[in-house]
């Protein structure tokens, strides 16, 4: 079971030049041509200096110096102002290149899917807000979007900066106290790709990532529709018995489960923890053992996660791991 | 003297075809005597009180280069602890706690306690030698600017051992280094910090400037100034105009935020957290220029040295330089694309962006130019700039691919601009330091560096930075942030790190090499003599090391390469005191003599006032009272200090000297 996790999370994607969207192709297709246009200045330019001080062109003159021929000098200030001027070219070439991508990124469309993300040191609260506030969709670390259309993620902060990037998808954006700002990107390759805080937000920004999921119309809204649910009822003995550790202990103080008298809003919400691949934004595939480890004792896992360690006895633990596993 | 020209017009700089006999007309006798007397009377004793209070720029730049060369050191083994913890996946060595203190120590090390310091303490002992002065123009302040950069370096590495290091990042962004979020004196440590670096900094620069404008040999006018003393001079306005800005954003408003509650930063009581990115930027960009530009004049002092020929495009490189530094004050936002600023005004910085590497390609056609058109020796200093045309324009070009906004806010914060940035400040100013540091040590310590060690450092850091750092763009291209303490196997981020750390042990065997090169050449390297490298400069006229005096009279300069214009010694000025420590003063533009100054002695006041300093910043992020306590502690320290400094004068010459050697009439 974890191997194969491992695996699977090893096909999860994270780079700016395999994009799965037309924003972030986008900006790859900018970058290959920076690139090519930029190493071959780089090392073009290397070279002349290395051919150039092996060229010897000056004659010693009485004074011991070195000097060209009065020709040869209107010569070098004719290659100088011509090299001045290419610079000016190329950089002007950027420049208009460099605008034309920034205005199709920058050009929101009219219609899209809106998603709410606000940042927590150190996991990313996700909200699919719907008109009618039953139908809205609470979740964290996990985003999923339907490929071909086009989302919009309204960004805000709940604590210091962070900055939302998914490097398959766009660039990123920063989410700042006081401020709201927004991104948005149109996923065009199904797949799971790997977002993260770029910003540096305190102890655990290392562990601040999430998940985007890019599914088809169809499965977005059949999983759409499974997290409108409320939390699974137990129904065995072992998971009813978790649900009452979850409820009776100091659990629910910070989470959520839909359905359940738990509203605690300081952590992720759990209605649904067991449908989501990653435990603790990323720090660890979501399976039985790093389950139990993290609500055990979360410091080893991630030390200077906010959530503190529970002390609970074996059995009550393996009840509690056992409910959890039910939220599908 | 015709009517209306007035005694200055006659200050005449002599004319191009004066005649030449100089010194030569000064038996040896009388230039023996001269030269006890002259250095008895600009000695400033010897033993540790003398050490306590010397004013002489050539003590205190020595120490200022030594004291940043160990804080380099120190932010060299800081990343060489991040690269032991980050050369394998979730490694153990260091904690996200320790490592958050090291990486924040480690960035305020190299930008203020190494970088910033040693080009400017590179331009407090040279810019005097280049330009013909025996001190510079405000010697005790200079002395306190020193102090005051120890007290920051004391206090920076007492504190990190006490678990009390910054930790917010060397940016210290708000609200995470706020009173809310950072608890504790850490981010204190880092905001008081930065005022002792600022009040160095800005003590160095107005010397510099005073120094470049009124202490220069006759006859030196601005369009004669070696592109050193340019780039130290733009760099020391730029200091002026930059550091103000973050004087006010940590020293004031984080540290009153912390300390009394103020709410600058905080948006829940309508402060603003994006302001501070924008103060801090606009001190932090510049900073990266202030580091860069001193680099760029010894790349074309070096240059002209070892080509054997004057610079091709003088002018252009100094316009260029003089040109970098207004636009380094427009692209502080290129470091903010990622916040919500609007997209037009985003724009212009990324043409600002762009535009600033026009001057920079000017300089590196001109020397490229240079180095064709001569007879380049490849000496170490040499091979050093060819290192930095490699590494630099690398650097360059991820600069320019950064200034565009679509791209930039791919690779933000990622592990890309860490390559760049090293790539820029390693090549762009290590690499020419390192190059000054050969080129240079003869002048400082009288003997040669080794420089069959020298090649051996010089391909070590090469290969050594470039190994570190290229794969590092791969990283940040594969989605690896920076400030990251640990990462996942299944990110794949192993491989490349573990390169990249290997690099970091390449780039220490360099470093330790050049040590050993300057212990052994420091006591056994050859014998230097007045000008190793047959160079062009002043500071070449005088002995290597420089007597006390530096120069026993005003050097005549009729050019812009006085050593390269005659086969015979040069001709100067004589009739300053030698009862009492007296320097010329010349016009800023012309460089005429216009005065005569009585220089300071030495005194113990600038390291009691740089006490207080300590006693009232360090104090004040415990209690806020103690920035009274340490006002009052001052007050005496200022007015000993002035009562001492009474005495010194500048009298207007009367009858001012003209042709190539005069007694100048005592005033």
């Amino acid at each position: 079971m974890r191997t194969s996790l491992f695996l699977a999370l090893q096909s999860v994607q994270h780079s700016a030049t395999s994009p799965a969207s037309p924003e972030a192709r986008a900006i790859a297709h900018l970058f290959w041509w920076l690139l090519a246009v930029g190493a071959t200045i780089w090392l073009l330019v290397t070279a002349i200096a290395i051919w150039s001080a092996f060229a010897r062109r000056g004659t010693p003159g009485e004074d011991g110096l070195m000097h060209v021929s009065a020709a040869t000098h209107s010569g070098m200030e004719r290659v100088v102002i011509a090299a001045t001027a290419v610079t000016a070219v190329i950089l002007m070439g950027f420049l208009v290149f460099d605008f034309s991508v920034g205005r199709a990124l920058a050009a929101f469309p009219a219609q899209s899917l809106t998603v709410d993300v606000t940042g927590h040191q150190w996991w990313w609260e996700v909200n699919y807000e719907d008109p009618n506030p039953s139908l809205s969709v609470k979740t964290a670390n996990e985003i999923h979007v339907p490929v071909g259309e086009p989302v919009q993620f309204k960004l805000a902060s709940h604590d210091v900066i962070h900055s939302f990037w998914v490097p398959n998808m766009n660039g990123k954006r920063d989410l700042i106290p006081g401020y709201r700002s927004s991104i948005w990107f149109r996923a065009d390759t199904p797949g799971v790709y790997r977002g993260q805080c770029a910003e540096f937000c305190g102890l655990q920004h290392a562990h601040m990532a999430f998940l985007v999921v890019a599914q088809t119309r169809p499965e977005f809204t059949k999983w759409l529709l499974q997290q409108r649910t409320g939390g699974a009822v137990p129904t065995d003995s072992l998971a009813v018995a978790g649900q009452q550790v979850f409820l009776s202990g100091t659990c629910a103080l910070c989470h959520t489960i839909a359905g359940t008298p738990a509203h605690g809003t300081v952590g992720p919400d759990l209605t649904h923890l067991a449908s989501r691949r990653e435990l603790a934004a990323g720090t660890a595939p979501n399976t039985r053992g790093y389950l139990g480890g993290w609500i055990v004792n979360p410091q080893s896992m991630k030390p200077g996660t906010l959530m503190p360690a529970n002390p609970l006895q074996p059995g009550q633990l393996q009840a509690l791991v056992a409910y959890l596993e039910t939220l599908k | 003297m015709s009517a209306g020209e007035t005694p200055r017009d006659r200050a005449l700089v002599p004319a191009a075809d004066a005649p030449l006999p100089a010194r030569a007309t000064l038996s040896d006798d009388v230039l023996a005597a001269e030269h006890e007397r002259l250095n008895a009377l600009w000695s400033d004793g010897s033993g540790f009180w003398a050490w306590l209070t010397t004013v002489d720029h050539k003590s205190i730049a020595k120490r200022y280069i030594v004291t940043a060369f160990l804080m380099f050191l120190a932010g060299g083994l800081e990343a060489g602890a991040m690269r032991l913890q980050l050369s394998h996946p979730q490694a153990g060595l260091l904690g996200p706690d320790r490592y958050n203190q090291i990486f924040t120590t480690h960035g305020t090390t190299m930008m203020f306690l190494f970088a910033v310091p040693m080009m400017t303490a590179m331009g407090l002992y040279f810019v005097p030698l280049l330009v013909g002065a025996r001190n510079v123009a405000f010697p005790r302040l200079n002395a306190f600017g020193y102090w005051c950069y120890l007290v920051g370096v004391v206090f920076l590495y007492v504190s990190l051992p006490l678990n009390m290091g910054p930790d917010a990042g060397w940016f210290a962004y708000v609200p995470l280094s706020g009173p809310e979020f950072s608890p504790g004196h850490r981010v204190d440590v880092w905001a008081q910090l930065v005022t002792f670096t600022e009040i160095a900094g800005l003590v160095a620069a107005v010397n510099i400037i005073a120094t470049t404008f009124k202490l220069r040999a006759p006859g030196m006018s601005l369009n004669r100034l070696p592109v050193f003393v340019w780039t130290e001079l733009v760099v020391s306005f730029m200091i002026v105009f930059a550091l103000p800005a973050v004087a006010l954003g940590s020293t004031f408003m984080l540290g009153m935020d912390r300390t009394v509650s103020t709410q600058f930063f905080n948006p829940a009581e309508g402060g603003d957290a994006l302001l501070w990115q924008h103060i801090f930027w606009f001190f932090g960009h510049p900073e990266v220029y202030i580091i860069f530009l001193p680099g760029m004049g010894m790349i074309t002092e070096i240059v002209e040295a070892f080509a054997r020929r004057k610079v091709f495009g003088y002018t252009a490189i100094v316009l260029a330089n003089i040109t970098t530094g207004f636009f380094a004050f427009g692209l502080w936002v290129h470091h903010m694309f990622a916040t919500p600023i609007p997209e037009l005004g985003q724009s212009l910085f990324t043409a600002a962006s762009m535009v600033i590497a026009i001057p920079t390609g000017v300089q590196i056609f001109c020397w490229i130019a240079t180095l064709w058109a001569g007879r380049p020796r490849f000496t170490t200093a040499l091979l050093f700039v060819m290192g930095f045309f490699f590494t630099f324009i690398n650097g360059g070009v991820t600069g320019v691919m950064l200034a565009s906004v679509a791209f930039d806010k791919q690779v933000h914060d990622t592990f890309f601009v860490v390559a760049h940035l090293h790539y820029v400040l390693l090549g762009g100013a290590v690499t020419p330091l390192f190059g000054a540091f050969y080129f240079w040590f003869p002048k400082v310590t009288g003997r040669m560096l080794s420089e069959r060690l020298g090649k051996w450092h010089f391909w070590l850091f090469i290969i050594g930075v470039n190994v570190t750092f290229f794969p590092m763009h791969l990283l940040g291209l594969n989605g690896m942030p920076r400030r990251v303490y640990t990462y996942l196997r299944e990110t794949g981020w192993g491989p490349l790190n573990a390169i990249a750390s290997a690099g970091a042990v390449i780039i220490v065997a360099a470093v330790a090499v050049f040590l050993v090169n300057v212990f052994i050449s420091y006591r056994r390297g050859e014998i230097a003599g007045n000008n190793p490298w047959n160079s062009y400069g002043l500071e070449w006229v005088t002995a290597s090391p420089p007597p006390n005096y530096t120069f026993m009279y005003p050097v005549v300069v009729r050019s812009r390469h006085p050593l390269w214009e005659t086969s015979v010694e040069l001709p100067v000025l004589t009739g300053l005191s030698t009862e009492r420590r007296e320097v010329l003063v010349t016009t800023t533009m012309d460089a005429r003599p216009d005065h005569r100054h009585n220089a300071p002695t030495a005194s113990i006041w600038p390291l009691a006032l740089a006490i207080c300093m300590a006693v009232l910043w360090i104090g004040s992020i415990f209690s806020p009272y103690m920035v009274l306590w340490g006002l009052l502690i001052s007050a005496p320290v200022l007015i000993m200090w002035s009562r001492q400094s009474m005495n010194i004068k500048s009298t207007e010459l009367v009858q001012p000297p003209a042709g190539p050697i005069v007694e100048m009439v005592q005033a």
